[in-house]
């Protein structure tokens, strides 16, 4: 291996035997791709014709005068093609995928997001696509399972354990072990063995590229704090990325509290767990004293995760990023707060994040400048939403 | 010299091959499981390797992900697994195979998990997500402690690999006779004979094959090409649906002195 894939102690690769010549692969693949100007040329392409990027920092002056504090800037992943920031890193992986030679997808999905963005894929470059999905999240979230069957793929529901979006990771590593010789494995978050958080992280990369480059533009300096989302991590590294080297940009990285940190029902894998490791890859973990993975719960399928990515473990242990959670309460107040107050339906996953910029907002003022990644939008959620109120309203 | 390594030579003296049979610990509840080991070791099983019932087993096909989670709905922990093995080798001799995923044993602390088993009563332990780039930590526990770390190969290694993994093996070599997870297969993968041969030409030690072998038949043609057999998923799905402690002993039991036969006559016939 050239790269370690480790980030100081966490990363690696913990998979079965048989999986590491497909590793090897595609880290050969994804080193040669890296460099090369014509793969470089098409993943560029593709964002800029396909997906519609770059995708536009936006200025939230309504939400920010009602906070009475910083000043809020959306980076709005939302308006993506697909909707979400999934498609970047599913395009780009689907991308390598042709360069391999490989003409049949396998994903894992738990808000939907990334199966669709997988589905859009193989739809796109003509691949046949298998999704697994957790027979919980089907429910939840359908409007994203009728998408990803109309655009071709195969979704296949998971009833082990608790039928999220964990339970979807390990049968689509089951089935990738199975037909790895003539099958891409389209992980979708910056998680799994080594080099899936790298390649992941690259991918995502342009949502913080951008956002420097536009905040530049912009305000004519650099954002004082970058906020966004963390499930499995691949739209906050996206983000936090490019900023690593400017010190005077902090970063916070917001993870699912559900019911409350003292409650077992939540996914705060960085806030509550200890060091582990689940799908192929040492990091963080909600685990119990034996190592058994702990159920989690999340209002937000796409949080819904007892892991992290490693890169987030990294960062925690050195200083460099902080984690914050939010509740499911506080993220669906902020799901109607933005709705109400900007027009902008945001994805439960990324009301968190705009959950922690609304809490933290007021104790500054308009000078500072809070950067929050919009990473997709809610229309996959309005349902679900709905029937929450519903039984909230009894 | 290590236990199984014992075995393992007093076989081949004797021109026998290994029959390596597989249990989840604890399924479906400590007393059973204690009963059932009793059972493979009276009834031929050469080896016997125990697992620790973990969440996310992702090496295992459905069969044995069954049966963890009745394991882990029994209550069984780790230190439960640990006090069958101290059980077990009060009364047998056979040596003892301790299978955990790499978290298990992390947790755990990996110094100090290999010298529980080690004590435990444990000759060797295999770990199906830790491939041998991954391996340097345990590999010096268990060599502190006298275990064997059991090394993994598989049809998609490639020849390089094989020769370091190869080298570095003690005990045996679980060799994975399909590209997939454990669990029952109408037919062997023909490829298997072209991983033994490769193998073979880095490595004397006993070679086992294992993923898949699901009936006395396949049993004997596995024995012909190697020098054991690893039989689990297919032990599992016979004694799974059977309630009664008793009758599930005498089912386990007589499979297992089938699959015993099978090898024993197996071994003439494709010699």
């Amino acid at each position: 291996m050239k790269d370690s894939g480790r980030f100081g102690i966490f990363g690696g690769r913990y998979v079965p035997e048989t999986l590491i010549q497909a590793l090897d692969e595609l880290e050969g693949a994804y080193l040669a791709a890296r460099v090369d100007e014509a793969f470089q040329h098409a993943y560029n392409e593709v964002l800029l014709n396909y997906v519609g990027r770059p995708t536009l920092l936006y200025r939230a002056e309504r939400l920010s005068a009602k906070l009475g504090g910083a000043t809020i800037l959306l980076k709005r992943e939302d308006l993506n093609h697909t909707g979400a920031h999934k498609i970047n890193n599913a395009l780009g992986q689907a991308l390598l995928a042709k360069r391999m030679g490989k003409k049949r997808l396998v994903a894992e999905t738990g808000a939907g997001q990334h199966g669709v963005a997988a589905a859009t894929a193989a739809a796109l470059f003509g691949m046949e696509c298998v999704v697994y999905m957790g027979e919980q999240d089907m429910g939840r979230q359908a409007l994203n399972v009728f998408r990803i069957r109309m655009l071709g793929a195969e979704v296949v529901p998971v009833c082990s354990g608790s039928a999220t979006l964990k339970d979807a990771a390990n049968e689509a590593i089951r089935a990738w072990v199975t037909n790895c010789r003539d099958t891409f494995y389209l992980l979708g978050s910056a998680v799994g063995p080594h080099p899936y958080p790298t390649l992941v992280r690259d991918l995502q990369s342009v949502i913080g590229k951008e956002a420097r480059a536009q905040s530049l533009q912009l305000l004519g300096r650099l954002p004082d704090i970058l906020i966004a989302c963390v499930g499995g991590g691949s739209n906050a590294i996206g983000l936090f990325h490019p900023f690593l080297a400017d010190e005077t940009v902090r970063m916070i990285g917001v993870e699912p509290a559900g019911k409350g940190l003292e409650t077992q029902e939540h996914a705060a894998t960085l806030t509550m767990g200890t060091p582990g490791i689940l799908h192929g890859t040492l990091s963080y973990l909600l685990q119990d004293e034996y190592g058994q993975i702990s159920p989690v719960h999340s209002v937000s399928a796409g949080l819904d995760y007892p892991g992290v990515g490693p890169e987030h473990s990294y960062l925690k242990s050195i200083g460099r990023a902080e984690y914050a959670t939010i509740t499911d309460e506080e993220a669906l107040a902020a799901f109607a707060l933005l709705t109400r107050t900007e027009g902008i339906i945001p994805a439960l996953e990324s009301a968190h994040a705009v959950a922690h910029a609304v809490k933290i907002a007021p104790q500054y003022d308009s000078e500072t400048v809070i950067l929050v990644n919009l990473s997709g939008r809610g229309d996959k959620d309005v349902q679900a939403v709905a029937k929450l109120r519903e039984v909230a309203a009894g | 010299m290590n236990k199984l390594e014992n075995r393992m030579n007093e076989l081949k003296r004797a021109g026998k091959k290994a029959l390596i049979a597989f249990l989840t610990a604890g399924d479906p509840n400590l007393a059973v499981s204690a009963k059932l080991l009793n059972v493979l070791a009276e009834n031929g099983a050469d080896v016997i390797e125990l697992g620790v019932p973990f969440s996310d087993p992702l090496a295992d096909g459905p069969v044995l992900q069954a049966s963890a989670v009745r394991a882990l709905a029994a209550g069984i922990t780790l230190d439960d697994v640990f006090l069958l093995a101290v059980r077990f080798c009060e009364k047998f001799a056979t040596p003892l195979v301790l299978l955990a995923y790499y978290n298990t044993i992390y947790r755990r602390g990996v110094e100090q998990f290999c010298r529980e088993a080690a004590e435990a009563g444990f000759s060797a332990i295999v770990v199906p997500d830790l491939p041998y780039e991954e391996a340097g930590r345990l590999d010096l526990a268990t060599a502190s402690t006298g275990l064997i770390n059991i090394r993994f190969l598989a049809p998609t290694t490639r020849e390089s690999r094989m020769e370091r993994i190869c080298k570095s093996s003690a005990g045996f070599i679980y060799c994975v006779t399909v590209t997939g997870v454990t669990g029952q297969r109408s037919s062997l993968d023909p490829g298997m004979q072209t991983l033994l041969a490769k193998a073979r030409k880095y490595t004397d030690l006993p070679l086992a094959l294992g993923f898949g072998i699901s009936t006395p038949e396949q049993a004997a043609t596995a024995a012909a090409a190697a020098d054991a057999v690893i039989v689990g998923s297919a032990l599992v799905a016979q004694i799974e649906n059977v309630k009664d402690p008793a009758e599930k002993c005498v089912v386990a039991g007589t499979f297992i002195s089938s699959l015993k036969r099978a090898i024993e006559g197996g071994t003439q016939e494709f010699a």
